[in-house]
């Protein structure tokens, strides 16, 4: 038996798609920005920090990396509150992509400052370039152009898995699929469409992060 | 060609073709007497319709009747657990015969799937904490009221609540649970027996009835387009009537008799 594909019962539901994907987007910028940002802080402290922060930071990426992050999600959302802490779940799924990208990205980027050759750094020292001034312009610099790959793909790995804050009925992408299927009953179509709208947001994204890429390192 | 030899062939061919779809057509309850196997869509998150016992299998009135049906039927009973959300599709799919899920019976659903009678007593309602002030529907403007997708509570108060109400929706029965027990919403549209539900778990915060929704007795889902399964169907829940068979389903999973109108 065959199955008709009726695209036209998707229709009326446009505006629930445009703005589960402006939430996706959105969702993904923030958490990319703050990630990093987390990551780089992380990474920073790993690297050239006291011990006892390594050890503090090394924790958490390493509960962060070795559990799942629906369930991180539920923690953040279902379980804080039991400590007193309700967030509602647009800022929780925020908070959750954060951490997430914040724990892997200080590992990507931990591995590129560690490729920083030792000489460089005295070399700045030489030069009478603060310890901030150092670090910016001669380790990250470098460390960011080594790991840009590796950093995109999990920026974008992250953003696919933004799909799991609709669990928490955070209103993004795959939320409203899920709520257009439960009310046409069109579940072939919506989550054709939705899985082709992915498909594009991932392109994009990535299409984007190149970009970036060659305008910050414009000679590698 | 000759038009009447044509017109013979013609017409010989459209009911050639017509025989041919009519009798490859079975019912699914041949399907089901051929394989000896009744497959079921029952809930795992709705007690005590059916949820995780123990040995984490599904138990509750629903899965009882699955069973019944199995027994009137003479075949074995394969049992698949579902939520609410992805029921009806199970049943399109045909990866299911019956979905027996406290389904509540509406338009729209009548549109893609055909109901049986009624076999179980169901109603639901808007709770709250006690301290929230809501008596009707129109209560609900400007608050925040948490529901199961593509449940018929959630599909009735998205239509009829005001347009300043935010409705949150869950992927299941638990997640609602959770988000009214750990205080992310004060309002749920949910059936009676969940509010019983959370009653028993949130003795510190119950769920207080505002108001009823809807009276919805629960109904057996079935494909469009099965004559023989929905009558046989429904033939079994007759009898289960009459001799008090489901009235023990109900004593014993909603500790009540059943009305008298279902």
């Amino acid at each position: 038996m065959g199955y008709t594909l009726v695209f036209g019962d998707l229709l009326p539901y446009w505006p629930v798609l445009l703005h589960g994907l402006i939430f996706t987007i959105v969702l993904t910028i923030v958490s990319t920005v703050a990630g990093v940002a987390l990551g780089t802080a992380g990474a920073s402290a790993r690297a050239f920090g006291p011990k006892w922060l390594d050890w503090v930071v090394g924790a958490y990426v390493e509960i962060i990396r070795n559990t799942p992050f629906i369930v991180q999600l539920f923690f953040i959302f279902f379980g804080l509150p039991a400590a007193g802490v309700k967030l509602s779940e647009t800022v929780a799924a925020f908070l959750a992509m954060t951490i997430n990208l914040g724990a892997y990205s200080t590992e990507i980027i931990r591995a590129g400052i560690q490729a920083v050759p030792k000489g460089h750094i005295e070399a700045g020292e030489s030069l009478a370039m603060s310890r901030m001034q150092i670090l910016r312009y001669v380790v990250l610099k470098q460390a960011f152009q080594k790991i840009y790959p590796a950093l995109s793909s999990q920026i974008v790995i992250v953003m696919l898995g933004s799909a799991v804050v609709s669990q928490i009925s955070a209103e993004d992408l795959t939320y409203a699929a899920n709520y257009i299927q439960s009310r046409n009953f069109r579940a072939f179509e919506v989550y054709l469409v939705v899985t082709l709208l992915y498909l594009l947001l991932a392109i994009s994204l990535r299409a984007v992060l190149r970009g970036i890429g060659r305008w910050s390192f414009p000679k590698a | 060609m000759k038009p009447a030899s044509l017109a013979i062939r013609a017409a010989f061919f459209g009911i050639a073709a017509l025989m041919a779809a009519t009798s490859a057509r079975a019912d699914a309850l041949d399907d089901i007497m051929k394989a000896k196997v009744l497959k079921v869509a029952v809930p795992q998150d709705f007690a005590p319709f059916g949820s995780a016992g123990p040995d984490l299998k599904p138990v509750g009135y629903d899965i009882d009747m699955a069973n019944l049906i199995g027994k009137e039927l003479g075949v074995k009973v394969e049992i698949i657990a579902v939520t609410s959300a992805n029921r009806i599709p199970y049943l399109q799919t045909k990866k299911a015969h019956l979905v027996i899920s406290s389904l509540g019976k509406n338009p729209e659903r009548e549109k893609v799937i055909d109901f049986s009678n009624a076999y179980a007593p169901f109603f639901s309602g808007v709770y709250g904490t006690k301290e929230i002030a809501v008596g009707k529907t129109d209560d609900l403007a400007g608050k925040t009221l948490g529901a199961t997708r593509g449940a018929i509570e959630e599909q009735e108060i998205s239509k009829a609540a005001p347009s300043s109400t935010t409705v949150k929706r869950y992927e299941d029965n638990n997640a609602t649970i959770s988000a009214f027990i750990s205080g992310q919403v004060d309002l749920i549209a949910t059936g009676n027996v969940v509010a019983a539900v959370i009653a028993e778990k949130s003795k510190a915060r119950p769920p207080v009835l505002k108001f009823v929704m809807k009276e919805s007795p629960c109904y057996i889902g079935l494909n469009k387009d099965e004559p023989k399964l929905l009558a046989k169907v429904n033939e079994i829940i007759a009898k289960a009537k009459s001799s008090g068979e489901l009235n023990k389903i109900s004593q014993k999973w909603l500790k009540a008799d059943l009305p008298a109108n279902l």
